[in-house]
């Protein structure tokens, strides 16, 4: 079975991200760009159904600038055997749009399963992997804290608004991960000299046929209300005191 | 045309997450329709024909809609969808789950986690963890919402008297099954609507401290826990109590935060809590800018403090 990885290259989680003044969008130059943390998870789950003899081979595609590729490239240290880009200068590729991106690739490559995040964190959409499973009328296994391969089906634990739910999905299906999955390794330096060996074919939406033009307009990216530091008490009665006369919140 | 709301509901009463929706569905300035897609769910499609707003539910009895699978509801949503300018459902997990299956297959961009609705084809969203707000248009029709309960005042539960269609299912997919679930019992107040929260890090170092220190707080303030990914991820509550980016968001009278230092992906899911109260033991601890009383001190000597102040 070969397992496609979609990974998206995102600010960092640890950057504070600035609005640009003219409101535009926010600050990317000389920010540090990593792979959205939810793709590394995704990737690690590959690499462990590989690793367990489970799958054979590992596809990480990503969409976007040339600058994707160092992206790849982490997956490929990762583990991931081959990756694909799909090249292009659309600063606002949305989710339905890389969903159909990811949908042509599918196509091709017939993976048994999709491995990908739940979420990016810079748009915070959480729409990719539902959007893909629709487009392939596949089933979806969202927001995966564990993963359990049968020959023709997987199960799957899911985080959900009361706990934990487990399903059962046909294969092929979309899964994304949750932060529980798994915790992903670092790339050992063999790995990133051996990656840097391993192919990388770049292909673009006009060669897979898909229409990627934006489905919204961005009107303005805006500040959030700034919350004003507040007092500090030096104690719990001074702190009781306040909550009670000054908040009136107790 | 009308709008469409997606209920969430457990079969049997409407999910509180639901009511913020139909009162952002309100300022579309349209009928409002609610659907409720269920399993003997008559008693949850009778609430929903009751709050106030509501003109017409949409009910649609089958046992294959029993745990709102996506694959199958999803395609009843489609199925419905072309008499509706918008469908909107909660941002909560079961709407994140099915309305980009849904936007997707009526080939439209779905509008995540909306804050705001400037018209009806302009809506406000928080992107990078909240650190900043996007004001977008939409050029699709229709619309698919997913709205941030929070953001929106609840529609009230009382006040509507909407008639209630029985509606024909869509064909079962086959797809996916349901095998179990494993849910939070909790005798306190819901997380997602408490007035008071609570909410533990890493700070408690094992899940007995957290049981320990914070059940007897949250009784006696009548206040709901919450947790980070921290003490989560180390195993000291279930991942439901998560608050943040990735979690729950919540927005309560008070949020009260105790050993947790405030990394960016916390402060997006409790930020606009009305009083936030930070108890660290690290004066330096980026959760002491944003609230607005903090305590610097150990929190295994404060909450049995605070407690017993409480008490009398
Ligand atoms: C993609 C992604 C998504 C994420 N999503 C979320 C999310 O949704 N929610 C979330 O919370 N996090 C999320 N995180 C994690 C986040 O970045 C932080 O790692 C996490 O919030 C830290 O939790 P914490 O504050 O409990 O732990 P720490 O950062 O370790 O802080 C513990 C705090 O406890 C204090 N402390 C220790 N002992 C005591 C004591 N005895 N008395 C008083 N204070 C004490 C310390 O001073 C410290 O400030 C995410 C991260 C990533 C990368
Ligand atoms: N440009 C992209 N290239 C490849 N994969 C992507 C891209 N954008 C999003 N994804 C995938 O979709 C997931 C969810 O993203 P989103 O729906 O934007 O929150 C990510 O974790 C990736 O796995």
């Amino acid at each position: 079975m070969k397992i496609l990885v979609p990974v998206k290259r995102v600010i960092d989680a640890y950057v504070t991200v600035r609005v640009k003044a003219d409101e535009s969008g926010v600050e990317t130059s000389n920010v540090k760009m990593s792979m959205n943390p939810f793709c590394e998870i995704a990737i690690e789950e590959a690499v462990r159904l590989k690793e367990a003899g489970n799958a054979e081979e590992i596809i990480a595609v990503s969409a976007g600038s040339m600058q994707c590729q160092e992206t790849l490239r982490t997956a490929l240290a990762m583990g991931a055997d081959r990756a694909i880009l799909i090249q292009t200068e659309e600063s606002d590729l949305q989710p339905l749009a890389i969903a159909k991106l990811l949908k042509a690739i599918t196509d091709k490559e017939n993976p048994g399963l999709v491995l990908m995040g739940k979420q990016a964190i810079d748009g915070d959409h959480n729409q990719t992997g539902q959007m893909l499973a629709a487009l392939l009328n596949w089933a979806q296994g969202t927001f995966a804290s564990k993963l359990d391969l049968e020959s023709d089906s997987i199960t799957v634990t899911r985080e959900i608004d009361g706990g934990l739910e487990t399903l059962k999905l046909k294969m092929p299906a979309v899964i994304t991960t949750d932060l529980r999955l798994n915790e992903p390794r670092y790339a050992s330096l063999p790995n990133i000299m051996k990656a840097k060996k391993k192919p990388l074919d770049v292909t673009t939406p006009e060669e897979l046929g898909v229409d990627i033009t934006p489905r919204y307009k961005t009107i303005k990216v805006s500040e959030p209300p700034k919350r004003q530091a507040g007092t500090m008490v030096e104690s719990v009665q001074d702190l009781i005191e306040k909550l009670h006369n000054e908040a009136k919140v107790i | 045309m009308p709008v469409l709301v997606i209920a969430e509901h457990d079969n049997n009463t409407l999910k509180v997450s639901t009511h913020p929706v139909i009162s952002a569905a309100s300022q579309l300035d349209a009928d409002i329709h609610v659907l409720i897609a269920g399993s003997n769910a008559a008693a949850a499609a009778e609430e929903a024909g009751k709050v106030s707003g509501v003109v017409k539910v949409l009910h649609a009895d089958d046992a294959i809609y029993a745990q709102g699978l996506a694959e199958n509801l999803g395609a009843l949503i489609v199925q419905i969808a072309k008499d509706y300018t918008h469908i909107l459902a909660p941002a909560s997990f079961f709407g994140k789950n099915i309305m980009p299956r849904v936007a997707a297959l009526l080939d439209v961009q779905q509008i995540s986690d909306i804050t705001a609705i400037e018209s009806s084809d302009t809506f406000v969203r928080p992107i990078y963890a909240g650190n900043a707000f996007a004001t977008i248009q939409s050029t699709d029709s229709p619309k698919v919402l997913t709205v941030r309960p929070t953001s929106f005042d609840a529609a009230a539960a009382e006040g509507g008297s909407a008639s209630i269609d029985q509606i024909d299912s869509a064909a079962e997919t086959g797809l996916a099954s349901f095998v179990g679930q494993e849910l939070t019992k909790s005798e306190r107040p819901e997380l997602a609507i408490a007035d008071i929260v609570i909410s533990g890090g890493r700070g408690f170092g094992s899940a007995e401290n957290f049981n320990k220190l914070m059940e007897p707080l949250a009784d006696r303030l009548g206040a709901a826990i919450g947790a980070s990914r921290a003490a989560v991820d180390a195993g000291y509550v279930p991942n439901d109590y998560q608050v943040g980016q990735t979690g729950k968001i919540v927005a309560p009278k008070l949020y009260i935060a105790i050993g947790i230092s405030g990394a960016i992906q916390h402060l997006a899911g409790m930020k606009d809590s009305k009083v936030i109260v930070a108890i660290n033991k690290d004066e330096e601890a980026p959760i002491f800018s944003i609230a607005d009383y903090g305590l610097v001190g150990d929190l295994f000597e404060i909450i049995p403090e605070l407690e017993k102040a409480l008490a009398s």
